[in-house]
């Protein structure tokens, strides 16, 4: 692998709009041909826990679950990618999965509430850093 | 032995065509030969892109109205490494 091979992607946020942004960067870039590591914390790492992944309400224009729905609605009809899938696709086109350790601490969540399926391992900042150094792009959502 | 292959994301949308490229990819062998019909827009242009950055062939880029059909061969020396 050289440059520009990698791309580090922090998923801080855990609306749906924005995880699901994150994921369908995550598997376009593998898709074309990147590494690609997710480095889930703070309300993204809520999406982690099991049935969770699409559970996040919309960043704007929620309206108590009522924008949700009709978002879902158009995702639907538009024949968008479940959440669910995509995150299997970036698994079986070896993505990397990772959960932050202090969040995990801070708010009370423990290995066995989260999805062992999709997580590639636990780490904490220095993980990221250096996987950043390396990276040509590396994203905050 | 070369094997052709058909990846079919008839009607599907952003980022369906490309994984479903790449996942052909990552399970065929070297002189393997991916045939992709679809008819997203963006992915016509897309793909084409991805299969360069991924050090493959691009065979053909045919079409017939909105629907596409993009032939991708796997070199038989990977140079890149990528697969």
């Amino acid at each position: 692998m050289g440059e520009g091979d990698k791309a580090t992607i922090i998923v801080h946020s855990g609306e749906f709009d924005k995880v699901y942004s994150a994921l369908i960067i995550g598997t376009g870039a593998l898709s074309m041909g990147m590494d690609v590591s997710m480095y889930f914390t703070f309300w993204g790492l809520e999406r982690l826990k099991k049935n969770e992944l699409d559970k996040g309400p919309l960043s704007r224009m929620n309206f108590l679950g009522l924008g949700k729905w009709m978002m879902k609605r158009k995702l639907k009809k538009s024949n968008v990618r479940e959440m669910d899938d995509l995150i299997e696709d970036f698994n079986e086109l070896g993505g990397k999965i990772l959960a932050c350790d202090m969040t995990m601490e801070i708010m009370g969540v423990n290995k066995e509430d989260l999805r062992d399926d999709v997580i590639t391992d636990y780490c904490a900042v220095g993980t990221y850093v250096k996987e950043a150094k390396e990276s040509d792009v590396t994203l905050f959502i | 032995m070369v094997e052709s292959k058909k990846v079919d994301v008839l009607g599907e949308t952003c980022p369906v065509p490309l994984v479903e490229m790449r996942k052909a990819v990552r399970k065929a062998s070297p002189g393997d030969i991916i045939e992709v019909i679809g008819n997203h827009p963006e992915s016509k242009e897309e793909i084409p892109m991805a299969v360069e950055e991924l050090g493959l062939e691009l065979m053909s880029l045919d079409e017939d109205g909105d629907q596409w059909v993009i032939k991708i061969k796997i070199p038989e020396e990977d140079r890149r490494g990528r697969r």
